[in-house]
C-alpha cells in the first residue's frame, strides 16, 4: 500500500509540474505538439490515396514469369500486391471490321450484319486452335454455373466452360440462330438495363468496347463495327499465345497496324464496398458521431465548448494518424481497411480523459491563478488517468494474445494511437484548456465586477487591472445588482443552436464544398475509371481532325509506368494508305472533308486500340468475373497485349447475309443527316442537361425561401432591441412558441417588491415603501392593503385615518392611489383603514372598513363587475373628506350597536354598504371582541421599513429595521401582536408551526412562540394539507387573542449579521458573514452543530422536510451537509462569485450564482451534470416545480426547463411592457403557481398550463 | 397524484363553501367545479401519458433491436456476393424477414428487464450512465460483430474463446453489475437454445459453411447484445418524461 501510496503521490506530483508547464508557455508548447502531429504523420504521404480505382502495372510479355508468392527483396518498383499468379490472363482479339467498298445500294444493317457475323468464324477458329498438344479448353479459365440472381443472363452468358466473351454470345455462339435473327439491334439492346447505370452493361460485356465504339448502330457514321473477343486464360502459355496470335494475324492481317505487343498489364482492384457492408459501415459512423457529440456536450464551464470539442475531437483523430505513420514508420504496413476500423479505433482510445482532465480543471477554485488552477485539476485526475490508461494497456495486451494477425494489427494500432492520444492530451489539450480558461477569465473580468467586496480580489496578471473598469460595490448580500443587460443570451436546446450555427456559419455547405473539390481532385490525380483517356477519346472523336488528333499522352494513366511515349508517339501518325483497301486513301480524304456520303469506311489502328479495356468503366472486369462468383478485389489480372484482326468484307457477302426484314428497317439516310442527328442528340443532351439544372436551382430555391423565410444570414436586422408589442425573438429569428398562458398581472405596489411570501392560498409582498398587500394566490386579487403608517404618522390624527380608509376614491393626496386605478381590488382596500382604526381607538372607522372584508370572496370572477359598478358611482357620492367625516360619526353609533346586533344597522348610511349584501357582515361582526387586545398593541415604530416577511395560514409576521417584530392578520390587514424586545433590525424571519425565529442584524437570534387562546378547527380550509401552519382561520382569528412572546434568545449566534435563515423538519439553519452554518434546534432552541467550511459568508441556504441540507457561499462553493451528524458530505465549487440560490430535488442540487449561470450536480456523487446561462442579472430567480420541472426568470418572461435534459420547454413572457424587468425574485407556491417579482409588480403564472402545452 | 386533485378540489371548494348564501355562490361553485373539472381531466391524460412511457421505451428498444439485426446480418453476408445488392437484399426480404422483428423483440424484453430487475433487487445502477458510454457500447458491440463476421480465425474455438474475452471486457467496460452479467447470460443461453431448436425443427437453417461458426459465435454474440440492450433500456428508464415527476409530487 505504501508502494501504491508513493507512487501516487509521485504521479500527481509530475502532473502538477507539468500542468504549470503547460499553462506556462502554451504557444511553444502547441507549436512543438503540431510540429510532432507532422513529423509523425509524414510516412502517411507514401501510403496510396484512398479511392476505389484500380492500380496498374506493366511488365514485358518476353520475360514474364509467374510472380512468386513470398516477397523478393527489392524488384524496382514491383507493388506489394504483384504477388502469386493473377486470377485470369486475358487475351483480346480486337475485331474491327468494315464493308468496302460502300456501295450506295446497301442498306444501314448491312453496316453491322456481315461484320458481325464473320465473328462465328473466328470464334471458331480460336476454339480449335491447337499448338503441341495444348488446346484452348486446357489453358482457358473454367467457369461454373452463374450466379443464382442471374438467370436471366444464363443463354447469354457462358456456363460450364471457358470464359470466352464475345458479341456472338448474343446468339449462343450460333451462326443459324444469327441468320435467322430479323432484328439484331434489338437483340442487342433488349438486355441493356433502363435509366441510369454505372457499371458495365451487357453490351459492354460481350462487345469489350464502350456501346456507341461499337458502330453498331443504323447511323454510324464511320461504318466500322469494333468488338473483342475475350479469352481468359488460367494458365498463361506464351508459345500458345503467340501461336494464336500469328494464326490470327496471318488470317486477317491488319497492315497498317503498329500496335505494341510487348506489354502485359496488370490491373490490381480494391476492394469495393456494396451497399450490404455501406449499410453497416455508416452504422458504425453514426454511432461514432453519436458518441462524439454525447461526449463533448459534457464540456462546460469553459469559455469556448466548441472550441474545446473541436481540441479533443482533433486530439483522438491526430493521435490515430500517428499511430498510423507510426507504425508505417517502423515497418508495419496497415492491411486492414482504414475505414472500416477507424471508429472502432476512436471509441476504444475514446475522449473519456479529455473530458475527466476538463472537468477536474474547470471545478477548481476560481480565485486560483491559471496556471494553479490546470496544475491541481491535472494532479487530482493523474491517479485516475493512470489507471484508466493501464486498464486499457492491459486489456489490448490481452487482445494481443488472442494470436489473430487481425486483431493484433488493430491492437497494434490501438496502443500506439493510445499512447499518442495520452501524449496529445497532456501537452496538446492541456495548452488548449489553459488559454480557454485563460480566455474565460479576461472575458470575465470584462464582464462583471469580481466576486464580492468583502473578499480581496483574486490575484489577477498585471496588464488586466488596467482594462477593467472599478467595480461598482454592491448593496448588500442579498440583493443583486441589476446591470444593463449587454447582450441577450439565447435560450434555446442545443439542438437548436447547433442548427442556427450551422445555418449561420453555412457551415455545411462549405465543408461538403471543399469536400467535393479535395474529392475531384483526387480522382483526377489517381485517374481510377480512366476519366482523362474517356474525354481524350471524347475529344478526339469530336474533333474535326477525326481519328488522327488523339493526343499521345492521355492514354497513359500516371500510375501506369508502361506507357513508352516515343513508342506511342511513332504509332500515331496517320495511318499510311495501303493497298488491300483500294479506296481507303481516297475514302480517307472524303472523311476528312465530310462532304461525301459515299465515303467507304477505312478501318485505321490507333494507340487507343491497344489497350480498349481502358475505355470500359473500371468496373468491368470486376463485373464480369462477379458473375460467376469470383471476386477481383485486392487480386489481380494480367491482360495480353491485344491481338488486332481487321476483316474487311465485299459488298457482296453484305448483301448475301442480309435478313428479309433488314431492307425495312430504316430508310436510308445521309451522311449528313446522320451528322447532324449525333450533333443533335449532344446539343439535346447538353440542354436538357442545363434545363434540368436551371429547374433544380430554381425548385431548391423555392424550397429554401417556403422553408426558411427569415433570412437569418443576416445580422443586424432583428438583433438589438426588440420593438415593443412585437414578440421577442432572437438574432437568429427564432421567436419562442407564443403562448396561451397570460400570466396574472398582481399591480399596486408603487416602488420596487421588497418582500415576498406565501403559504399556499395567500401571498403577501411588501414593497420598498412598507406597503403590505395580501394577495389571493389562486386568482390575484388583492384582499387586504397594509399600508406604511409611518408615512402618515406627522398628519393629524384626526383626519389621516378617515384618509386611509377612503384612499382609493381621492387619489390625489394619496401614496397608494394608484389602487383607485384597479378596478379588482377597491373593497379591499377599503379594508386598509383597519388597522389604523384599531390602534387610535376609533370604531366609527373601524366599524366602517369591516364591510369590505368581503373583498375575501373577490376571486369569483362573477363578484368584481358587480363591486366595480357600485364603487364607480362612489366619488361622486362622496365628495368631500368633512362629509367622510361626518358619516364617520354616523357609524360610530352603529359601531357601539353592532357590537350587540351588527348586521341591522350598517347598510344604509355607508356608501358602499350597498354593494355588500348583509350575510357578509354577519361574519365580519365578530370582529370586535378582539379589538381591545389590539389597542393596546402599542403605536409602532413607523419609520423603520419591513426587512423581512413572513407568511402563515392568516398571519402575516415582519420583521421590521427597528427591531420590531409584528404580527399582522392577512385576511384583515389588522395588527395582532407586536414585539419590541429587539432592537436590533431582523434581517430574516422564519415562522414553522406555532414558532417564530427571527435573526437581527447584530447576529442573535429570538424564538418566538405565537400563542393562542382557542384551539382552531377549520384548518382544513385554509392551509395545505401538508403544512402544520399556525392555527388560524378567517371566521375565529378575530376571536382570538394572539400573543407573541420571545421564549428564548440567543445572543451571540455568530459574529457578523445573519444573512440566511432557514427552518425545516424540526430545525433552524442560519448562515452568516462569519462562514458558518449554525443549525437549531426549533423545540428548545439548543444550537446543534456549528458547521465550517466555507471561505466566504453563507448567501443561500436550503433545508427541506427531508433533511437535506445544502449551503452555497460568497467563495462559490456549494456544501452538502448531513443534518443528523453534522458532517459534511460534499463540497463543490460551482460559481464564480456568490451563489445566490440553491434547490435540491430528489436527486440533484440547483444553484444559481452571480455569474448568472444555474448548474446542476448530480446530489449523490457531486458530479455537475449541466449549466444553464441565464440572462444577466436574472441568476438568482430560481424555482423547482417539481422533481423535474425548473422555473427561471429571465427579461420579462419566466422559463420551463426540463430537469433531466436540460432542455427549454417553454417561455411565458410576463407581459408586453415588462421586458425591461428582471426577474428578481421567484416563488414556487404549493399549488404550482410561480409568483415572481419584477419590480413593482407581481406576476402570477399556472404551470399546468405547461403541462397541457405538452400533451 | 390524488393528493393534488384533493388540493384541487379543496381550493376550488373553499371559497364555494364559505360564500354560503351569496347570490352568486352556486354560479361561482359552478365556474369552479368547471375548472377543477378541467384540470383533473387534464391530470388524468397526463396520467394516460405515464402508462404510454413504458410502450414509448418498448417501442424505442424494439426499433433499436430491428436496426441492430438487419446490420449484423448484413455484415454476416460473405464478401464474394456483395457486389449484387439486390441479391443480398432479396434473401434478406425472402428468406427470414421474421428475424429481424424476433430481435426487435427479444430486444425489447430484455431491455425492460434490465432496469426492472435493477429497481427490484433494490440496487440501481449507477456506473457510467450517460449516453456517450451507451453509444460507446453499442460501438464495441459491433465491432464484436465486426470480428466475428470479418476476420480469419484459425478454428473454431479460437473464434469462441476471442469473442467470450470481448464480451466479457464489454461487460466489464460497460456494466460491472452482477444483475447485468447474470441477465446476458441467461439471455445468451435462451437465445442459443432458441435457436438450436429453431434450426434443429428446421425452420431456420445456416448455409451449409456456416454451421460450425456459427454456433461457436452466437453465445458470446448473445451475451453481449443482451448487456448492450439492457445498457440502453437502463439509461431510456433513466431519462423519464418530465411530467411523471409532475405525477409524483
Amino acid at each position: 500500500m505504501t508502494v501504491r501510496e508513493r507512487l501516487r503521490q509521485n504521479i500527481s506530483a509530475a502532473f502538477y509540474r507539468h500542468g504549470l508547464l503547460c499553462a506556462s508557455y502554451p504557444v511553444p508548447i502547441i507549436l512543438f505538439t503540431s510540429a510532432s502531429i507532422l513529423t509523425c504523420c509524414y510516412p502517411l504521404l507514401k501510403l496510396p490515396l484512398p479511392g476505389t480505382g484500380p492500380v496498374e502495372f506493366t511488365t514485358g510479355v518476353k520475360d514474364y514469369s509467374v510472380p512468386s508468392h513470398e516477397p523478393q527483396g527489392d524488384l524496382g518498383e514491383r507493388p506489394d500486391w504483384y504477388r502469386g499468379p493473377p486470377v485470369a490472363y486475358i487475351q483480346q482479339v480486337l475485331v474491327k471490321a468494315a464493308v468496302s467498298p460502300w456501295d450506295s445500294s446497301l442498306v444501314p444493317v448491312d453496316v453491322f450484319r456481315s461484320p458481325l457475323g464473320r465473328v462465328f468464324s473466328l470464334l471458331e477458329e480460336i476454339r480449335n486452335h491447337v499448338y503441341t498438344d495444348r488446346s484452348l479448353e486446357t489453358l482457358c479459365l473454367q467457369v461454373t454455373e452463374l450466379l443464382p440472381g442471374l438467370r436471366r443472363m444464363q443463354s447469354i452468358l457462358p456456363e460450364h466452360g471457358c470464359l470466352l466473351v464475345s458479341p456472338g454470345n448474343y446468339w449462343q455462339n450460333r451462326r443459324d440462330l444469327f441468320d435467322s435473327d430479323p432484328d439484331i439491334l434489338k437483340t442487342v439492346h433488349q438486355h441493356e438495363p433502363k435509366g441510369i447505370h454505372t457499371s458495365a452493361t451487357l453490351k459492354d460485356l460481350l462487345f469489350g468496347v464502350p456501346g456507341k465504339n461499337t458502330g453498331v448502330s443504323l447511323y454510324s457514321r464511320k461504318r466500322v463495327v469494333t468488338y473483342t473477343i475475350t479469352i481468359a486464360l488460367s494458365n498463361y502459355d506464351s508459345r500458345f499465345v503467340a501461336s494464336l496470335r500469328s494464326r490470327l494475324k496471318q488470317l486477317h492481317p491488319s497492315v497498317n497496324c503498329t500496335l505494341r505487343e510487348d506489354h502485359m498489364v496488370h490491373v490490381h482492384f480494391k476492394e469495393e464496398i456494396g451497399i450490404a457492408e455501406l449499410i453497416p459501415l455508416v452504422t458504425t459512423y453514426i454511432i461514432l458521431f453519436a458518441y462524439i457529440y454525447f461526449s463533448t456536450r459534457k464540456i462546460d464551464m469553459v469559455k469556448s465548448k466548441w472550441g474545446l470539442a473541436l481540441a479533443a475531437v482533433v486530439t483522438v483523430l491526430s493521435s490515430l494518424l500517428m499511430s498510423v505513420g507510426l507504425c508505417t514508420l517502423f515497418g508495419l504496413t496497415p492491411t486492414l481497411n482504414g475505414g472500416e476500423i477507424f471508429p472502432y479505433l476512436v471509441v476504444v482510445i475514446g475522449l473519456e480523459n479529455v473530458l475527466v482532465l476538463t472537468k477536474s480543471v474547470v471545478s477548481t477554485p476560481v480565485d486560483l491563478e491559471v496556471k494553479l488552477r490546470i496544475a491541481q485539476g491535472l494532479s487530482s485526475e493523474s491517479w485516475s488517468i493512470m489507471k484508466n490508461m493501464a486498464t486499457e494497456l492491459v486489456i489490448i495486451l490481452i487482445g494481443y494474445f488472442t494470436l489473430v494477425p487481425a486483431i493484433q494489427e488493430f491492437c497494434l494500432f490501438a496502443v500506439v494511437g493510445l499512447v499518442s492520444d495520452f501524449f496529445l492530451q497532456m501537452f496538446f489539450f492541456t495548452t488548449v484548456l489553459s488559454i480557454d480558461i485563460r480566455r474565460m477569465e479576461l472575458a470575465d473580468l470584462n464582464r462583471r465586477l469580481p466576486a464580492e467586496a468583502g473578499m480581496p480580489p483574486p490575484p489577477k496578471p498585471g496588464p488586466l487591472r488596467t482594462r477593467e473598469a472599478p467595480p461598482p460595490p454592491r448593496p448588500s448580500a442579498h440583493t443583486i445588482t441589476l446591470q444593463a443587460p449587454a447582450f441577450r443570451n439565447l435560450r434555446l436546446p442545443k439542438r437548436l443552436r447547433v442548427v442556427y450555427f450551422l445555418a449561420r456559419t453555412r457551415l455545411a455547405q462549405r465543408i461538403i464544398m471543399v469536400g467535393t473539390v479535395i474529392w475531384i481532385g483526387i480522382l483526377v490525380y489517381t485517374d481510377p475509371a480512366g476519366l482523362r483517356t474517356y474525354l481524350a477519346a471524347q475529344v478526339a472523336e469530336q474533333s474535326p481532325l477525326g481519328e488522327a488528333g488523339l493526343p499521345p499522352h492521355l492514354g497513359v494513366a500516371p500510375v501506369f509506368p508502361g506507357g513508352d511515349p516515343t513508342s506511342t508517339l511513332s504509332v500515331l501518325p496517320a495511318p499510311e494508305p495501303t493497298p488491300l483497301p483500294e479506296n481507303q486513301s481516297q475514302g480517307h480524304g472524303a472523311s476528312r472533308t465530310g462532304s461525301a456520303p459515299m465515303s467507304s469506311p477505312q478501318i485505321s489502328w490507333g494507340s487507343e486500340d491497344e489497350e480498349v479495356w481502358r475505355r470500359l468503366s473500371f468496373r468491368y472486369w470486376p463485373s464480369l468475373f462477379s458473375y460467376y462468383n469470383i471476386t477481383l478485389a485486392k487480386r489481380y489480372i494480367s491482360i495480353l497485349p491485344v491481338i488486332p484482326v481487321t476483316l474487311h468484307l465485299s459488298p457482296q457477302e453484305a448483301v448475301e447475309m442480309r435478313h428479309p426484314q433488314d431492307t425495312q428497317h430504316a430508310p436510308r439516310t445521309s451522311a449528313k443527316t446522320t451528322d447532324i442527328q449525333t450533333d443533335l442528340t449532344l446539343y439535346k443532351v447538353a440542354a436538357l442537361g442545363l434545363f434540368a439544372g436551371v429547374v433544380l436551382v430554381l425548385l431548391l430555391f423555392c424550397l429554401y425561401r417556403v422553408l426558411c423565410p427569415r433570412n437569418y444570414g443576416q445580422n443586424g436586422v432583428q438583433h438589438g432591441r426588440r420593438r415593443r408589442g412585437e414578440l421577442p425573438c432572437d438574432e437568429y429569428g427564432y421567436s419562442p412558441p407564443v403562448s396561451e398562458i397570460s400570466p396574472l398581472l398582481l399591480r399596486g405596489h408603487s416602488m420596487d417588491i421588497e418582500c415576498l411570501a406565501s403559504d399556499g392560498m395567500l401571498l403577501a409582498s411588501c414593497c420598498l415603501a412598507g406597503q403590505i398587500r395580501v394577495w389571493d394566490a389562486q386568482t390575484g386579487d388583492c384582499l387586504t392593503v397594509i399600508p406604511n403608517n409611518g408615512l402618515r404618522r406627522s398628519s393629524s390624527s384626526g383626519c389621516w385615518e378617515h384618509r386611509d380608509g377612503w384612499d382609493p376614491l381621492t387619489p390625489t393626496f394619496d401614496p397608494d392611489g394608484l389602487l383607485g386605478a384597479e378596478s379588482r381590488s377597491p373593497v379591499s382596500t377599503a379594508a386598509a383603514g383597519a388597522p389604523d382604526a384599531s390602534e387610535y381607538a376609533e370604531p366609527p372607522l373601524r366599524r366602517r372598513a369591516t364591510p369590505s372584508r368581503p373583498a375575501l370572496f373577490g376571486d369569483q370572477p362573477d363578484l368584481t363587475p358587480l363591486i366595480d359598478t357600485n364603487f364607480g358611482e362612489l366619488p361622486s357620492s362622496l365628495t368631500a373628506s368633512a362629509r367622510g367625516f361626518d358619516f364617520g360619526g354616523l357609524v360610530e353609533k352603529a359601531y357601539k350597536e353592532h357590537e350587540v346586533s351588527p348586521t341591522v344597522h350598517f347598510s344604509p348610511p355607508t356608501p358602499p354598504a350597498p354593494t355588500a349584501p348583509p350575510q357578509r357582515r354577519r361574519s365580519l361582526g365578530d370582529n370586535p371582541v378582539a379589538f381591545p387586545d389590539r389597542i393596546s398593541a402599542s403605536p409602532g415604530d413607523w419609520d423603520s421599513s419591513v426587512w423581512s416577511m413572513e407568511l402563515r395560514g392568516n398571519l402575516i409576521a415582519t420583521g421590521r429595521s427597528s427591531g420590531k417584530l409584528e404580527l399582522w392578520d392577512a385576511v384583515e390587514g389588522s395588527l395582532r401582536c407586536c414585539n419590541e424586545d429587539g432592537s436590533s433590525g431582523i434581517t430574516a424571519l422564519a415562522f414553522l408551526n406555532n414558532r417564530i425565529v427571527a435573526a437581527r442584524l447584530n447576529g442573535s437570534l429570538d424564538f418566538f412562540t405565537v400563542d393562542t387562546n382557542k384551539p382552531l378547527g377549520l384548518l382544513q380550509y385554509r392551509g395545505p394539507p401538508g403544512r402544520g401552519s399556525v392555527p388560524s382561520s378567517p371566521c375565529y382569528s378575530s376571536e382570538d387573542v394572539i400573543s407573541c412572546q420571545l421564549t428564548r434568545s440567543v445572543q451571540c449566534a455568530h459574529q457578523k449579521p445573519i444573512t440566511v435563515l432557514r427552518a425545516a423538519a424540526g430545525r433552524v439553519v442560519t448562515g452568516s458573514q462569519d462562514h458558518t452554518v449554525r443549525v437549531y434546534r426549533l423545540e428548545d432552541s439548543c444550537c446543534l452543530f456549528t458547521l465550517q467550511g466555507h471561505s466566504g459568508g453563507i448567501t443561500s441556504i436550503y433545508i427541506d422536510q427531508t433533511m437535506v441540507l445544502a449551503s452555497g457561499g460568497q467563495d462559490g462553493a456549494i456544501c452538502l451537509w448531513d443534518v443528523l451528524t453534522g458532517s459534511r458530505v460534499s463540497h463543490v465549487y460551482g460559481h464564480r462569485g456568490d451563489v445566490t440560490s440553491l434547490v435540491c430535488t430528489n436527486s440533484c442540487v440547483i444553484s444559481s450564482g452571480l455569474d448568472d449561470l444555474i448548474c446542476i450536480w448530480d446530489r449523490s456523487t457531486s458530479i455537475k451534470l449541466y449549466s444553464i446561462q441565464q440572462e444577466v442579472g436574472c441568476g438568482a430567480s430560481l424555482g423547482v416545480i417539481s422533481d423535474s420541472l425548473l422555473v427561471t426568470g429571465g427579461h420579462g418572461c419566466v422559463s420551463f426547463w426540463d430537469l433531466n435534459y436540460g432542455d427549454l420547454l417553454q417561455t411565458v413572457y410576463l407581459g408586453q411592457n415588462s421586458e425591461g424587468q428582471h426577474v428578481r425574485q421567484l416563488l414556487v407556491l404549493d399549488n404550482a403557481a410561480i409568483v415572481c417579482d419584477f419590480g413593482s409588480e407581481l406576476s402570477l403564472v399556472y404551470v399546468p398550463s405547461v403541462l397541457e402545452k405538452l400533451d | 397524484m390524488p393528493k393534488l386533485e384533493d388540493r384541487c378540489w379543496s381550493c376550488s371548494c373553499s371559497p364555494g363553501m364559505k360564500s354560503e348564501g351569496f347570490p352568486l355562490a352556486s354560479r361561482a361553485r359552478e365556474v369552479m367545479s368547471g375548472v377543477a373539472g378541467s384540470v383533473s381531466e387534464a391530470f388524468a391524460s397526463v396520467r394516460r401519458l405515464h402508462s404510454t412511457n413504458l410502450v414509448r421505451r418498448g417501442l424505442v428498444l424494439f426499433t433499436v433491436g430491428v436496426f441492430l439485426a438487419l446490420v449484423l446480418y448484413l455484415l454476416q453476408i460473405r464478401k464474394n456476393v456483395v457486389l449484387f445488392p439486390e441479391e443480398a437484399l432479396d434473401t434478406l426480404y425472402s428468406s427470414s424477414w421474421w428475424i429481424p422483428l424476433g430481435c426487435g423483440t427479444a430486444a425489447a424484453v430484455v431491455g425492460l428487464l434490465y432496469p426492472c430487475l435493477d429497481s427490484h433487487l433494490g440496487e440501481p445502477h449507477k456506473f457510467k450512465r450517460e449516453w456517450a458510454s451507451v453509444m460507446r457500447c453499442i460501438a464495441v458491440f459491433v465491432g464484436i460483430n465486426h470480428a466475428s463476421a470479418k476476420l480469419d480465425f484459425a478454428n473454431n474455438m479460437q473464434l469462441s474463446l476471442t469473442l467470450a474475452a470481448l464480451s466479457l471486457g464489454l461487460w466489464w467496460t460497460f456494466d460491472r453489475s452482477r444483475s447485468g452479467f447474470g441477465l446476458g447470460l441467461t439471455t445468451a443461453l435462451l437465445a442459443t437454445l432458441i435457436a438450436q431448436l429453431l434450426v434443429s425443427n428446421g425452420i431456420y437453417q445456416y448455409t451449409n459453411t456456416e454451421v460450425r461458426s456459427v454456433r461457436s459465435w452466437l453465445p458470446c454474440i448473445f451475451f453481449s447484445g443482451g448487456v448492450t440492450v439492457g445498457n440502453i433500456g437502463r439509461q431510456l428508464a433513466m431519462v423519464r418524461l418530465f411530467f411523471e415527476f409532475v405525477l409524483q409530487q
